[in-house]
């Protein structure tokens, strides 16, 4: 599956494109398909969202996998701060990046 | 300390203001992020894999405790409560806002502070020796010469579009502790016959093309200096390569054409910039150093009581000579068993503001290797400042040791990085936490990037790791026998990458080698330097 993602302008929180908005939890983030381009054109135009690209990643039961492990480390937060992770009450959650 | 005049203060207002503009205009979508990008970098604003970043410049690496404890609020009110040390004696924020990056800079602006040169093809951050005005064996104290190439640097109009970064450091001491000739252009200061001069090597640099800067000018003559390094400037803004960033630096440009060339093309230049009059008056100079003059030393030369043996410890490893009896300069390690490379929390930030407020004439510097120094400790305050440090868990005694590892944030934090450097660097600091093992293994300075880009300066590590990624896997490969002070010298890859556990294992075999062969007092690099690397490999690889 392709998703699209990129930081949000204001925050500069790592944002998924959901099908008709962001979301900053990866577990949101929709196939694009085909149409990554085209969205990723329209959101740059909108402004809203930077430096947006397309990658690869996996369905699972708990929702995409990014194939990289640095869009893993930008889903879920530094691996050496658990603290500041998206799941920070989740000691394992780190599992998932590796 | 230098103190802003009015000009100063004006020219880095009126910057936060223009800045604010633009982020404003940004945020509206008057901008898009092409046009903007060049605009917040000038500012010191990243964008990294989680927000932004923010550079704060702290020139040549010397700050006053006002302005720290300025570090320490930016930290607590907009940042996560904690700010990063660089390598190039910055500090990093990296969970900054947009909408708040003007009023933080605003905030800074109060106390002096900026994020100028902090990014961008222009001349960067002056760095110098942590141990300016402060040490033993310096010539004179080279902070008020730093200072005048940071007026001279800051929006040349000149040198704001150079072919790439340029990066300049200053030391007046034999002993380098700033990896002088791993910079664009190195300047030790020295004397010859009375006069005050400065030797100029130019090219050095590490990244993807790591090289030592040649000596261009064995002795420019102090008053000529600034002219000259204006000629330096002028010749490789004309002639370093604008098609290829990855040529771009000016250790290819003289690589290319050769030291010889570089150098008779800069006395061409200098003979003509020497009439431009750009050199400052005396008036000036004095004026400049005046802000540097030795602190009132005021205390008896006694040594301090060793009856607590940690303190003893401590006192062996982290603090050296001054150049005042009864002075010492203090070391804080930012390097915990187990901890980030160059992380302190905005609490320890005020710790370390309070004691230079206190015992060090209330100045602090950074240091390349990512630690904190007192520079100014009367020895009769010695165990107050370790049993303050010590309560604020900053009194790790690793100074120089294997465990007080620079490492870059790595693929934790850095869009650049292909591999995780932190997580490393933590494995191995843990493995040999043993006190009694890193005193035995003495000097050891092991230095961890997560790109090419060697933020860490794995080049110039006795032992260096250099992540990257393989298939999409990290992968570290090894280098040994760098260094980045006086006897500098660039490391070598030494055969195949490790994964992360492995890269640890590797390490610790040629520690073992290491003691098995070493002769009298040999670090480990002096070992390797000797008997080469196949008793290392043979270890390793088996």
């Amino acid at each position: 599956m392709k998703l699209l993602t990129g930081n949000d302008l204001v925050s500069g929180a790592v944002t998924w494109w959901t099908g008709n908005g962001w979301s900053i939890h990866v577990e949101d983030a929709a196939d694009v398909g085909e149409h990554g381009e085209a969205i990723l054109h329209a959101e740059e135009g909108a402004r809203r969202v930077n430096a947006p690209y397309i990658i690869d990643a996996l369905p699972t039961e708990n929702g995409p996998r990014p194939a990289h492990i640095k869009d893993r480390i930008r889903a879920l937060g530094p691996t050496v701060r658990t603290d500041l992770t998206l799941k920070p009450a989740d000691p394992a959650a780190g599992d998932w990046i590796i | 300390m230098y103190k802003y005049d009015n000009y100063d203060q004006a020219m880095v207002d009126a910057r936060v203001a223009e800045f604010r503009d633009q982020i404003n205009r940004r945020i509206a979508g008057e901008m898009t992020e092409d046009q903007f990008k060049p605009l917040r970098l000038m500012n010191g604003l990243y964008l990294q894999l989680h927000a932004y970043m923010l550079r704060v410049a702290i020139p040549y690496g010397t700050l006053d405790s006002r302005q720290m404890r300025m570090l320490a609020h930016i930290a607590r009110k907009y940042d996560r409560d904690y700010g990063h040390f660089t390598t190039r004696q910055n500090i990093q924020y990296n969970w900054i806002k947009l909408e708040d990056c003007a009023d933080i800079l605003e905030e800074l602006a109060t106390v002096e502070m900026h994020a100028i040169q902090t990014s961008g093809n222009c001349i960067r951050n002056i760095s110098s020796d942590q141990y300016a005005g402060a040490a033993a064996d310096e010539v004179t104290d080279p902070r008020p010469w730093a200072e005048l190439l940071r007026q001279w640097s800051t929006f040349h109009p000149e040198f704001s579009y150079l072919p790439r970064k340029f990066k300049i450091a200053v030391i007046a001491s034999p002993e380098d502790r700033a990896a002088m000739r791993l910079h664009d252009i190195g300047l030790e200061l020295v004397r010859r016959d009375g006069e005050l001069g400065a030797r100029v090597f130019v090219g050095g640099g590490m990244g993807r093309t790591p090289m030592i800067a040649p000596e261009i000018n064995p002795f420019v003559k102090a008053d000529d200096l600034l002219s000259y390094l204006e000629a330096c400037l002028r010749v490789y803004n004309r002639y370093g390569r604008r098609d290829n960033m990855y040529k771009a630096r000016i250790k290819i440009l003289i690589h290319e054409i050769g030291a010889d060339a570089y150098r008779r093309q800069v006395a061409e230049e200098f003979a003509h910039v020497k009439t431009l009059g750009i050199d400052p008056p005396l008036a000036e100079l004095e004026r400049i150093s005046a802000f540097f003059a030795p602190p009132a030393y005021d205390a008896a030369n006694v040594e301090p009581d060793r009856h607590d043996p940690d303190f003893a410890l401590w006192l062996d490893q982290n603090v050296k000579p001054h150049k005042q009896a009864g002075y010492a300069i203090v070391n804080i390690s930012l390097k915990p068993i187990g901890g980030i490379p160059g992380d302190a929390t905005s609490t320890q930030i005020d710790v370390m503001a309070d004691l230079a407020e206190k015992y060090s004439f209330d100045e602090l510097r950074v240091t390349h290797a990512q630690n904190i120094v007192l520079p100014y400790v009367a020895k009769r305050d010695l165990y107050a400042v370790w049993q303050a440090l010590r309560d604020a868990e900053l009194a790790d005694a690793n100074l120089d040791l294997i465990s007080d590892i620079i490492a870059c944030p790595g693929l934790d934090y850095c869009s650049l990085a292909n591999a995780r450097s932190i997580p490393v660097a933590q494995k191995i600091a843990t493995r040999f936490a043993d006190m009694d093992r890193q005193l035995d293994l003495g000097e050891l300075k092991l230095k961890i990037s997560g790109c090419i880009n060697a933020c860490g300066h794995h080049h110039a590590g006795h032992i260096g790791i250099l992540g990257v990624d393989k298939k999409g896997v990290e992968n570290y490969q090894l280098t040994f026998g760098g260094s980045g002070a006086e006897d500098v010298s660039i490391g070598k890859i030494i055969g195949p990458g490790f994964d992360e556990d492995g890269v640890v294992d590797a390490v610790e075999k040629a520690t073992d080698v290491y003691k098995a062969l070493r002769k009298g007092d040999e670090r480990f690099v002096d070992t390797y330097r000797r008997v080469g690397l196949e008793p290392f490999k043979e270890a390793i690889y088996g």
